[in-house]
């Protein structure tokens, strides 16, 4: 079974008496252990559809399948479940809580449904994650005195506390310079390589694309699989900086 | 969520940002404060004055006896004797209102010791609950009469502090015999001082005697002539119409002497005393005692409904009432300022959760993506809101109390720590924080968790 199934899913935003399509009939299906690539120029929905994937927002209409489960119409307290239990969220500007330890702000998601870890299981769960993302030694440091990509993999640490199957990357490496994009998608790479789990990263840049084996684009609220997608998948390594497929993929 | 998890998040939450915390607080560490020191000071002057008034005798009542009327006239109260001391016992022991009664019996003659003598104001015969009812069981030295004395009529006797100073100067009584109308009474104890009474009159200027020996060994009548001194003048023991005149029958046997007759007294059977003293157990139960003490008097005196009393009941209920009432406004007053400043500082912690909720919006969106409901969100606001009350609480009572300590240190006023003050404060508090936290929670958890997690 597909751990994520998506049929028609459409989203209308209404600003005041006017609607305004965002997804305009969305099917998509995702297996267990992918690790997927979702591109679009900004304006093409790929965050709504983001959110929607997240279950931080609901569809209009369509249905949501995750795992074997309809979690398109939830209420938001059990969306809430869902996102605890079944993602991790990656954000572009990593939103951790300031002047909280690393280990703190790793073991924040446990608070909310691990009621029977007692306190010291749930920091015991964030030190091993921790160490899992490299950061033995940074265990009480807070945001301030972490540099971007350390900030960015305890952010990751956090998304992997609860052992989700499903990772959520929005823009991971927006704000890092191109090494340390490197180090994050890499460890990405890892844990969709090692531990099965899915990843789906969110981008407008073909080079973080690049690392994913599956690249989903959206263009005005649809889905353009094929053509693009492979055209990509046959571009040349990021080194060419005339390749087409970068100079669209930059467009956004 | 566990609640001590809830409590903890609170906490870091805050440590995060100490001085704010610590600003926000401050409008509760001050509404606290001032609610307990006002309670504190208010309830010690309440009490303060409650126990002037209760050693001037506030819960005492005067039972009088009744009025002799003739044609018409009457001799005002005291005139007739109905009181015995067996009516004090029954309302001992029938009247629950009442704490204590004890009978009096009134003298006024001299007194004598040594080269020197001296008229006390008062010479009151009465038996040791005396003592108990007019709130002076704390002697200055030795020890009151007892129960023993009483009932064997024993010449001992109790003098106040004017009364000592008057016959003994500075040396000490204890163990000295005074002389009162030739009786010799030995002294056992010395009152602490009293001062004067509202009316001015000096209140120490007193000889205390168990009532059996006022009444049998010194006066050997009651309150018709309390002046023994003008009644002995007149010298009225010899008959003389009786000399001019000798009775029929001849005497059987010989006449005993005065000194012999008073010697040895008659058992009391039955003996009219000259007032009836009785406490009631509180200020509040006065109008209790006054009622139970009527119907027992007049049912132990056998008066039927509708004729008049033949003993009156004296209270100092309206002193007492006008004093703890003009405290009680007083405290009402000052709760009523502390009450406002408590509600300023609430509103002043409301006005910092909201910049809290608004600055940490990004914070709620990501606890919202990582599977905080909005009850938890809630919840964490509210305990955070709480956390602060409660703290700032604490802090509060302790400068309140502090406070207080101070003011009885330097300014001498009474205070009396006030534990439904305490309780009253940390509910006070506890509840502002959850009136006045809950909307900026409420707030919070209403957000949307994609708004909150683009908010800039």
């Amino acid at each position: 079974m597909e751990l994520i199934e998506l049929h028609d899913i459409c989203k209308t935003y209404h600003l005041g008496d006017i609607a305004v399509p965002v997804l305009k009939g969305v099917s998509l299906k995702i297996a267990r252990g992918e690790m997927v690539a979702l591109m679009g120029a900004s304006g093409s929905g790929k965050s709504t559809l983001m959110n929607i994937l997240g279950c931080l927002d609901r569809p209009t209409s369509g249905e949501y399948w995750l795992d074997g489960r309809d979690v398109s119409t939830l209420s938001a307290d059990e969306r809430a479940q869902v996102r605890n239990h079944s993602f991790g969220f990656v954000f572009q500007n990593f939103n951790l809580l300031p002047r909280t330890s690393a280990l703190e702000n790793v073991a924040m998601p446990l608070s909310y449904t691990a009621g029977h870890l007692s306190e010291r299981q749930a920091r015991n769960q964030a030190r091993k994650v921790l160490e899992q993302v490299g950061l033995t030694d940074r265990l009480n440091h807070e945001p301030s005195q972490l540099s971007g990509g350390q900030q960015q993999r305890v952010a990751i640490a956090r998304a992997l506390v609860n052992n989700p199957p499903l990772i959520f990357a929005d823009e991971p490496t927006g704000n890092l310079d191109s090494r340390t994009s490197e180090d994050v998608l890499d460890m990405f790479e890892q844990l969709n390589g090692r531990d099965g789990i899915t990843i789906i990263i969110v981008t407008h840049d073909a080079l973080v694309a690049r690392h994913a084996r599956r690249v989903i684009h959206i263009h005005d609220g649809l889905i353009v699989e094929g053509a693009y997608a492979a055209g990509i998948e046959a571009a040349p390594r990021p080194s060419d900086p005339a390749s087409p497929a970068a100079e669209l993929g930059g467009g956004g | 969520m566990k609640v001590y998890r809830t409590a903890r998040t609170a906490m870091t939450a805050l440590r995060r940002n100490p001085m704010r915390a610590l600003l926000t607080t401050l409008g509760i560490v001050i509404g606290v404060g001032a609610v307990i020191a006002m309670m504190e000071i208010g309830t010690g002057s309440s009490a303060a004055i409650q126990k002037t008034i209760a050693t001037m005798g506030a819960n005492v009542l005067l039972i009088l006896p009744g009025t002799a009327a003739s044609g018409g006239v009457s001799f005002g109260a005291g005139s007739v004797t109905t009181l015995t001391p067996q009516d004090g016992e029954a309302i001992l022991r029938d009247s629950p209102a009442v704490r204590n009664v004890a009978p009096i019996v009134r003298a006024r003659t001299q007194v004598v010791y040594g080269n020197r003598n001296w008229v006390p104001q008062q010479m009151t015969g009465t038996t040791p609950e005396f003592l108990d009812i007019r709130d002076w069981a704390s002697l200055a030295e030795g020890d009151a009469f007892t129960e023993r004395d009483v009932l064997n009529a024993n010449k001992v006797c109790l003098i106040g502090r004017t009364l000592a100073r008057e016959l003994f100067q500075g040396e000490s009584p204890i163990g000295r015999e005074i002389r009162v109308k030739n009786v010799s009474f030995r002294v056992v104890g010395v009152l602490s001082a009293k001062g004067a009474n509202m009316m001015g009159s000096d209140q120490d200027d007193i000889l205390l005697t168990p009532w059996t020996t006022l009444k049998y060994r010194v006066t050997g009548s009651t309150l018709s002539n309390p002046n023994q001194s003008a009644a002995s003048s007149t010298g009225s023991s010899v008959n003389t119409l009786n000399k001019l005149y000798p009775g029929s029958a001849p005497e059987l046997y010989p006449k005993q002497s005065e000194t012999q007759a008073a010697n040895t007294p008659l058992p009391v059977r039955f003996a009219n005393i000259d007032q009836l003293l009785a406490a009631a157990r509180s200020p509040e139960e006065i109008p209790a005692a006054i009622q139970q003490i009527t119907e027992i008097l007049r049912e132990r005196h056998r008066i039927r409904t509708g004729e008049p009393d033949d003993f009156t009941i004296r209270d100092m209920t309206e002193m007492t009432n006008t004093l703890t009432s003009t405290t009680r406004l007083m405290t009402n007053l000052l709760l009523c300022v502390a009450m406002i400043s408590l509600v300023v500082g609430g509103v002043g912690i409301m006005n910092i959760m909201l910049v809290s909720v608004t600055e940490r919006t990004r914070e709620i969106g990501l606890r919202m993506a990582v599977g905080a409901r909005a009850r938890d969100i809630l919840r964490q606001f509210l305990v955070e809101a709480v956390v602060l009350c409660l703290v700032g609480g604490a802090a509060g009572i302790l400068l309140g109390h502090g406070g207080s300590r101070l003011v009885e240190l330097l300014l001498r006023w009474p205070v009396a720590t006030s534990l439904p003050a305490i309780a009253a404060a940390v509910l006070v508090s506890a509840s502002v924080g959850i009136i006045f936290g809950f909307y900026p929670a409420w707030k919070a958890s209403r957000l949307d968790p994609i708004d909150a997690l683009r908010y800039e």
